[in-house]
């Protein structure tokens, strides 16, 4: 069940939609959003994909095992956390600084992004283990 | 040097796999020298520690928890390390040739070293808590070791009843300590014992007391616990000498001796120790009689010693406490080497039935010269240290200051029995013409019979100079009591009435010997199979089995209306009762500006709700309920939530698409419930509705009580740099929720996985 239309929108759509699901991420520190909204509008993409395809075309999309974005993202959300204990500091103490990159106006970058970065994968791991496993069937 | 001992053995454990992978032939010389060297580092300290100053080492570890590594040697730990080291030392190398080629020789060293620095983590530990934790650990190492041959049923279910009784009295023990702990307002033992005066005065005196003693007794296998030491017989014979004869069992004596100046000399502490330690004793002593087995033999006799110890302990005159002390000890010298000894016979002839082996002292002479020289100890012959041990025991129990004739009574007859035992062990099978057992009979090699009659010539050396011990085991005694003052040892004491007991007992025990077949229906009279049957542990944890049986097939039914009901009377109802009866539900209702758009979102959302009800195929309740979703998606939206709003579309929209894959794999739409249910479930449905509106109703009001949110509200900036504050709480204030939250996702995630694609080769889709 091939729909011409499907695809050809999908073509369109997944990029958008994952560069959407990009910003999200970023801008979740200030703006609506972050890394849980993100990983689901990701997951979404690929959820298209899958169904103006098929499930095997959406997987080779997707390049990783959906379980292993899980445990990638789960590694790095709790290496935030532990990295603090090295200097002595409680689990999951945050780190900032400032970053002036080609004198652009101040950027702050902290350790909750990677935090961040963690749930969105994690995230999107689970909705396309849901959604990939089911449409396998 | 005690944290470095104790902490480098668990350390030890860990290595000791690779040490016989690399190295398998020499595993058993390498690694026998860690617990050599330790020895050898404990005793260096004996002559400080007997010069009456303890050494002590103090490491924080959780301080927040009054949880420190703090470590105390006086002498009473000394003497328990030294035996754990040094009769560690010989298992260790003894293991070596009794499980020879054993494919999992590696596991068992891992085990018994995990157990041998706990065990040295107890006696050593002053605070409170590290010692619980050393204690814990010792039955667990415990289980690991009964349990190592674990392709027998018969292992693994005595290793599960030593680690279930052991460990359930670990619970009440951790109890009692901290009530002890907090009673005497400090978690070190050394502290502890000081308070003695405020802690028998204490009006928890009683509770605390009975909690420790279940601790202890169920340890020390003491009457009505004591099951499960003749049937951690299982174990190898190693971990039997090791830890059921010579060290683990004693770890309740050892618990009880070291509280004794804090709990001890009031009458509940008297009547109990001696009553439970009389009654193991004698229990302990008649079946031993009974069996045929040398381990199970051996196995009863340590339980009547304990009952000894504990008997002892309890009459807690100053001449009981140095006999308790003394007898301890000799017990660790004859009964390890016995154990060892019933390991050779069992190695070399297949056997260890007593009623099929006999004569085997032509064929293994040194093997028989050492279990006569332990069994004479066992028996309490003059000149082996056992003798000064029974010697000292019958001293005190004459003296004793409660009903003296009844435990001298009990005393004399509990050792006629064990003399008896020590002749079938250690005389029987290796006197008169061949038996019959499964392979002829040949001499171990050096490696197994050297470290028991190590042991047995160490009772005789102590037995003809007692003098070399008694600074030690003075020192000792002042752990138990301060002030107890120096023990004299000699062999001889003198023609008295101790003397007069000793050898009636052994002419008596001679005579029980030599007729036992006679009393053999008496000992089996003891213990009936419908007594055992009734109170055994099978019995018991089918019991439980049942009764876990019945509740899950209650609460796991399999049925999604059945779970999904459960649930929600239980939350709901408790929510619900705890709204009435705080009376918050008669709060009035917030009030505020309703626009035309909400309503009519409100509106579509309701019916929209009532479609997913009506609908009568699955694909329109989907869409309906879709419906539902994006409704309150847009009410979050309305209401200056963005966030919320954002995820609740997306996730609608994900939950949509999964439900349409799910539809594609269902039958086709039917009716199942009848009215009635459907009835129930509308009823069900309207209490959780207007429970959940009561509760956003409430939470509109203006909280009673200063909330967090400004806090976060007024430092999402400052502190963490960022302006969307729900994603700042996500991400950093509360950062430890969230990451507990994404690991439950994570494990739904990899259930759904396995549920769909993991399946048992050859079971077709379902």
């Amino acid at each position: 069940m091939t729909s011409l239309i499907l695809s050809t929108t999908t073509r369109l759509l997944q990029p958008l939609l994952l560069l959407y699901s990009l910003f999200l991420l970023v801008s979740g520190h200030d703006e609506p959003g972050g890394g849980f909204a993100g990983g689901l509008v990701a997951a979404a993409a690929f959820t298209l994909y899958a169904i103006a395809h098929d499930v095997a075309a959406a997987r080779r999309a997707l390049r990783f095992e959906p379980s292993t974005l899980i445990a990638v993202g789960l590694l790095l959300t709790l290496a935030t956390g532990v990295l603090p204990l090295l200097w002595g500091k409680p689990l999951l103490t945050s780190g900032w600084m400032e970053l002036r990159p080609w004198g652009l106006g101040p950027l702050d970058v902290g350790t909750p992004m990677l935090f961040d970065l963690g749930v969105y994968l994690v995230v999107t791991g689970v909705a396309l283990t849901f959604v990939l496993s089911l449409a396998e069937e | 040097m005690l944290t470095a001992l104790v902490l480098g053995g668990f350390g030890a454990a860990l290595l000791a796999p690779w040490v016989v992978r690399f190295a398998p032939r020499r595993a058993g010389w390498l690694l026998m020298l860690l617990p050599l060297g330790a020895f050898v580092a404990f005793a260096r300290t004996l002559p400080a520690v007997t010069a009456g100053s303890p050494r002590t080492e103090r490491l924080a570890w959780t301080p927040q928890l009054d949880l420190w590594l703090s470590f105390r040697l006086d002498g009473l730990a000394l003497l328990f390390a030294l035996l754990i080291t040094g009769i560690g030392a010989l298992v260790t190398l003894y293991a070596a040739h009794y499980l020879a080629g054993h494919p999992q020789l590696g596991r068992f060293y891992a085990y018994l070293f995990l157990f041998m620095s706990a065990m040295l983590g107890v006696v050593v530990a002053d605070n409170v808590l590290a010692m619980f934790i050393c204690w814990e650990l010792t039955s667990l190492s415990s289980y690991a070791l009964v349990g190592f041959e674990h392709e027998r049923p018969q292992a693994r279910r005595s290793a599960l009843q030593a680690l279930l009784v052991t460990v359930a009295g670990g619970q009440a023990l951790m109890a009692g300590l901290l009530m002890l702990a907090s009673m005497g307002g400090s978690f070190e033992l050394s502290g502890l014992v000081g308070q003695g005066e405020a802690l028998r005065a204490h009006p928890l005196y009683l509770p605390a007391l009975l909690l420790v003693l279940a601790g202890a007794f169920t340890k020390s296998a003491q009457v009505p616990f004591h099951p499960w030491l003749p049937g951690a017989m299982e174990a190898p014979t190693p971990v039997s000498a090791y830890l059921h004869s010579a060290t683990m069992v004693k770890a309740g004596v050892y618990l009880l001796m070291r509280l004794h100046p804090a709990l001890g000399d009031t009458v509940p502490w008297a009547l109990l120790l001696t009553g439970v330690g009389g009654a193991t004793m004698l229990w302990g002593a008649a079946r031993a009689l009974a069996e045929v087995d040398l381990k199970r033999l051996l196995a009863y006799a340590t339980l009547s010693v304990l009952g000894v110890l504990v008997m002892l302990l309890g009459v807690g005159t100053p001449a009981a406490l140095h006999a308790a002390l003394v007898y301890l000890l000799a017990h660790a010298l004859y009964k390890g080497a016995l154990f060892l000894l019933a390991g050779v016979v069992d190695h070399e002839t297949g056997t260890r039935d007593v009623t099929r082996l006999s004569g085997l002292g032509r064929a293994m002479p040194f093997t028989a010269t050492a279990a006569g020289l332990a069994a004479l100890g066992m028996a309490g012959v003059l000149p082996v240290f056992g003798f000064i041990g029974k010697e000292l025991v019958y001293e005190s129990v004459l003296h004793a200051p409660r009903s003296a004739g009844l435990v001298t009574a009990a005393s004399v007859l509990a050792f006629v029995l064990l003399v008896a035992v020590a002749l079938m062990v250690g005389v029987r099978p290796f006197l008169g013409g061949p038996g019959t057992p499964p392979r002829a009979p040949h001499e171990a090699p050096p490696g197994l019979w050297g470290q028991p009659l190590l042991l047995a010539v160490l009772g005789l050396v102590c037995g003809l100079a007692p003098g070399l011990l008694a600074p030690l085991l003075s020192a000792a005694g002042e752990a138990l009591r301060p002030g107890l003052g120096p023990l004299e040892l000699s062999l001889w004491h003198g023609v008295n009435v101790a003397l007069g007991l000793s050898v009636l007992s052994l002419a008596v025990g001679a005579a029980v010997f030599v007729g036992r077949e006679r009393l053999l229906p008496v000992a089996g009279a003891l213990s009936p199979p419908g007594l055992q049957a009734a109170w055994s542990f099978d019995r018991f944890l089918v019991g439980l089995n049942t009764v876990a049986l019945w509740q899950t097939r209650l609460l796991q039914s399999g049925s999604h209306s059945r779970y999904l009901v459960l649930v929600l009377v239980s939350t709901f109802g408790l929510l619900g009762y705890t709204l009435a009866v705080r009376g918050d539900a008669l709060l009035p209702p917030p009030t505020g500006q309703v626009e035309v758009a909400d309503v009519g979102v409100a509106l579509l959302t309701v019916l929209a709700a009532g479609a997913v009800v009506r609908a009568r195929s699955r694909l329109a309740s989907v869409t309906a309920l879709g419906v539902v979703g994006f409704g309150v998606a847009l009410l979050f939206l309305f209401f200056g939530a963005p966030d919320l709003a954002l995820t609740q579309a997306i996730v609608e929209a994900l939950t949509v698409v999964v439900f349409l894959l799910a539809l594609l794999h269902l039958p086709r739409y039917t009716e199942l419930s009848s009215g009635a249910v459907r009835l129930r479930d509308v009823a069900l449905s309207l209490g959780v509705g207007g429970v959940m509106g009561l509760l956003a109703l409430l939470a509109a009001n203006p909280p009673p009580h200063p909330t967090i949110s400004t806090y976060f509200l007024e430092q999402s900036v400052p502190l963490a740099h960022g302006h969307n504050v729900v994603n700042v709480i996500l991400t950093d204030f509360r950062a430890l929720d969230t990451l507990g939250e994404i690991t439950v996702l994570a494990v739904a995630g990899l259930g759904v996985h396995a549920l769909l694609k993991l399946r048992p080769a050859g079971r077709p889709r379902p």
